[in-house]
């Protein structure tokens, strides 16, 4: 009887040894804050769905780099036509779909005729619109033709909405995702995790390192915090709480980045009534805010601030924080200027800690400058049928978080800016389509300045991305100029 | 007996079928587009309006709700609009873990808080007693997310005998069990300790009564009077809380399975709630109702086997 009890101790304490976290070499365990409902970056546009499987296990035809230059992909080069409307892409050889099936220039014409169709559900149609007509020349060549010059072309077709997809699978990508990437997609248990594992027979398999990734989806920042403390976790990519960084940097086991975002968090005025349909309203709201102190609040110091809408990281980038120093005298004056002076605004602000955060001190530093503004803090849902669909809102705080994004300011009256203007809706048409590099940055210098002139919107701050690794990992991007993260380049040790 | 089950019965059908009627017309006043949720707000409006189509949210509301609840009259809940399975597997998928963690969290509820409350009323006006007491005022006012991060800190990042949330699945029952441990602590502190008390004062009660001083005066032993005469008279008032508790158990998942990101059906409401998903929130609100209304039928049933005078009320 002592024997078996014994024996049976020995099993139970094997087992829960057994249970503990092992670390099995070549697997990466990366927390997330969003977890996705499906799994296909061509028909929702959640951000963790390319964090997770663009350019890991779905692949498109160009990729980028970390700072958001365009290298090849599944085509593997292309020749652009002297007026710039024709584009010949080059299919990579040895090109293989997880489930067996063949890689070749119908899969490619399939994905994009899908994605153009009428009645597509893909969440960035937008990026299809210049394409003409599309043409299979031979198994490893096709050809697009454009219906006008897109100087974003090459950069929006690296993104997830034109994932590769095969035909014969592409109706179970929501749940059962298929391509030709790095990594297969191995199970998702909803609400817990998602593990990819490596592609035994990718075309460039020798240069993966990880074996195995399982993504962990943790959406409170304490309960992350303590999944890193205790080493369930070795990545954070996205980590959500600024306020918690100091002690991970305090700690020899991980290793803090603080890197860039496409993010631009902007203080939105609505453009469209008063009072922010006046310029000097919308300028003493700009010279009222104080950047550092918000930043310093809201952000723990980790954010870069900005004076229009562009990334500081992007290669056209014009510093115009010193436009409208803060002042808040010079604020009240032209609030008593605009009629403002002891009005009251509403700033509805949606459930994102930067955007409550930031609404705070906004709030305070108005008050200083004469404007009383009332804090509204709606839920996400209210927040896009009042602001984003109604413009029912004086004020809102938003991160834009698309790449290229100087668009917006030519959406028209209809969008939630409120804004139109024939001058500068020539200067975007302009901008996107210069093919010139150079020429092409100097028209974004310029849309930058003249949204700072104009005073849009306040500006506040880039997002920053808060990443913590153990050490040891390594190959991850610092800074995100896209939606996707590649793991094929990271490594443990 | 069997007129109250029929009774029941037809009061849970209409109950739920209330609730879903209200459900229904609170997600559809609430503010939200699935379409936009889904698509992002940088998404046109072409893809949005073929999204919505697909979805059948354009239908007037009445038709869609006779839609749903004929389907669900075969068997069928719909399907969820984000996650796009139907809401039937979502909720077969979850269902495993919100139950065992339920069930553990109630058990150990009882246990902890009925011996915890006998063990107080029998040291009565000494330290034990006090001491009970003082921690169950304790547990009574820490809020259980709060308690359950402290839990956390101290067995999982600390002393590193316990994981510090996730759930891996019943296919491994040992680390299944181990990521169990935190949450049903957390869960069943708090309800214990107003359990302690309601056990307490319910056999304090029992313990004035005339038939306690006879049996004493018989010369039977303490822990022989409390076990034949007092518990068995104090449970009704204990059965009743229990019952209450069971669903506070429930609803406490929602709160727990997100402190400790487990997969259960807590997190599915939270997610599927703020999300706008209405077949997946009508489905879990009515399935929550169905398990407090049980928890209730059984407790009705518990009083009989307790109290064998109130067997008339049942009929």
């Amino acid at each position: 009887m002592t024997k078996f009890r014994t024996t049976v101790l020995t099993a139970l304490v094997a087992s829960v040894a057994l249970a503990s976290p092992l670390f099995a070499a070549g697997t990466l365990r990366i927390g997330l804050q969003q977890e996705p409902t499906v799994l296909d970056p061509t028909s929702d546009a959640t951000a963790s769905i390319s964090g997770m499987l663009v350019h890991n296990v779905y692949e498109s035809l160009t990729t980028v780099d970390e700072s958001g230059a365009v290298l090849p992909n599944l085509a593997q080069s292309w020749t652009i036509s002297d007026d710039g409307l024709t584009y010949t892409f080059s299919l990579v050889e040895g090109a293989k779909f997880h489930d067996g099936t063949s890689f070749d220039a119908d899969d490619v014409k399939f994905s994009f005729d899908r994605a153009m169709a009428e009645g597509s559900l893909n969440p960035t149609k937008k990026i299809f619109e210049p394409i003409e007509s599309i043409t299979v020349i031979d198994p490893k060549t096709i050809e697009m033709k454009l219906k006008r010059k897109d100087a974003f072309f090459l950069f929006n077709i690296a993104q997830g909405a034109a994932s590769i997809l095969a035909p014969e699978s592409a109706e179970n990508d929501a749940t059962k995702p298929v391509g030709t990437g790095p990594f297969v997609f191995d199970g998702w248990t909803r609400g817990d995790r998602l593990t990819l594992k490596k592609y035994a027979d990718y075309r460039d398999a020798a240069d993966v390192a990880l074996d195995k990734v399982e993504f962990r989806f943790i959406s409170d920042p304490a309960a992350a915090t303590a999944a890193l403390m205790s080493e369930e976790l070795d990545a954070f990519p996205g980590f959500p709480a600024p306020e918690l960084l100091d002690q991970f940097e305090a700690d020899p086991r991980f290793k803090v980045v603080v890197g860039s975002t496409e993010g631009e968090v902007i203080l939105a005025l609505n453009n469209s009534k008063p009072p922010f349909s006046d310029l000097n309203a919308r300028r003493g709201v700009s010279y009222a805010i104080d950047r550092s102190e918000i930043i310093e609040g809201a952000m723990y110091g980790r954010a870069v601030p900005i004076g229009s809408f562009y990334p500081p990281h992007g290669p056209a980038y014009v510093d115009l924080t010193g436009m409208y120093p803060h002042d808040t005298a010079k604020a009240k004056e032209l609030f008593t200027e605009a009629g403002l002076e002891g009005g009251e605004v509403t700033l509805r602000v949606p459930p994102f800690p930067y955007a409550t955060r930031s609404a705070e001190i906004v709030q305070a530093e108005m008050a200083k400058a004469g404007v009383k503004v009332k804090v509204e803090n709606v839920e996400w849902g209210f927040w896009i049928d009042e602001v984003y669909k109604k413009k029912n809102y004086d004020m809102t705080i938003i991160a834009h978080t698309s790449p290229n994004d100087l668009s917006n300011f030519a959406k028209g009256p209809n969008y939630f800016y409120g804004y139109h203007s024939d001058e500068y809706d020539a200067l975007w048409n302009a901008i996107n389509t210069e093919t010139d590099d150079d020429k092409r940055h100097e028209l974004e210098k310029q849309a930058q300045v003249f949204i700072a002139e104009n005073a849009i919107h306040a500006f506040l701050f880039q997002l920053p991305r808060l990443a913590i690794y153990r050490q040891g990992v390594n190959g991850f991007w610092t800074s995100a100029p896209v939606l996707f993260q590649p793991l094929a380049g990271v490594t443990v040790q | 007996m069997q007129v109250f089950l029929i009774k029941r019965t037809l009061g849970f059908l209409t109950t739920i079928l209330a609730i879903s009627v209200i459900v229904f017309l609170v997600m559809n006043v609430l503010p939200g587009d699935p379409s936009v949720t889904i698509l992002g707000i940088d998404s046109s409006e072409d893809a949005r309006a073929a999204l919505r189509a697909q979805l059948g949210l354009d239908d007037p509301i009445w038709q869609r709700y006779l839609h749903w609840i004929w389907g669900v009259a075969q068997g069928d809940f719909g399907t969820s609009y984000f996650f796009r399975v139907p809401v039937g597997e979502l909720i077969a998928e979850r269902l495993p873990l919100t139950l065992s963690l339920a069930a553990f969290g109630t058990l150990a509820t009882v246990v902890l808080g009925i011996v915890l409350g006998v063990i107080a009323a029998a040291n009565h006006g000494r330290a034990g007693d006090w001491i009970i007491m003082l921690l169950s005022q304790l547990g009574i006012a820490i809020p259980a997310f709060w308690l359950s991060m402290l839990l956390v800190l101290l067995f999982a990042v600390k002393l590193r005998w316990l994981p510090p949330g996730g759930f891996p699945g019943w296919d491994e029952p040992v680390a299944a069990l181990r990521s169990l441990i935190l949450p049903t602590t957390a869960l069943a502190l708090v309800q214990s300790a107003v359990l302690a008390r309601v056990t307490r004062s319910s056999a304090l009660e029992v313990m004035r009564l005339d038939f306690v001083r006879t049996a004493r005066a018989t010369g039977m032993t303490r822990g022989r009077i409390l076990g034949r005469h007092i518990l068995p008279n104090a449970l009704v008032p204990i059965v009743t809380i229990v019952g209450m508790q069971v669903a506070a158990v429930v609803t406490g998942t929602i709160v727990i399975e997100n402190v400790f990101y487990l997969p259960g059906l807590g997190r599915l409401v939270f997610q599927s709630i703020s999300n706008r998903d209405l077949f997946t929130v009508q489905a879990l609100v009515v399935l929550f109702a169905a398990i407090v209304v049980t928890a209730n039928f059984l407790v009705d049933i518990a009083y009989v086997l307790i109290d064998p005078r109130l067997k008339g009320r049942l009929s």
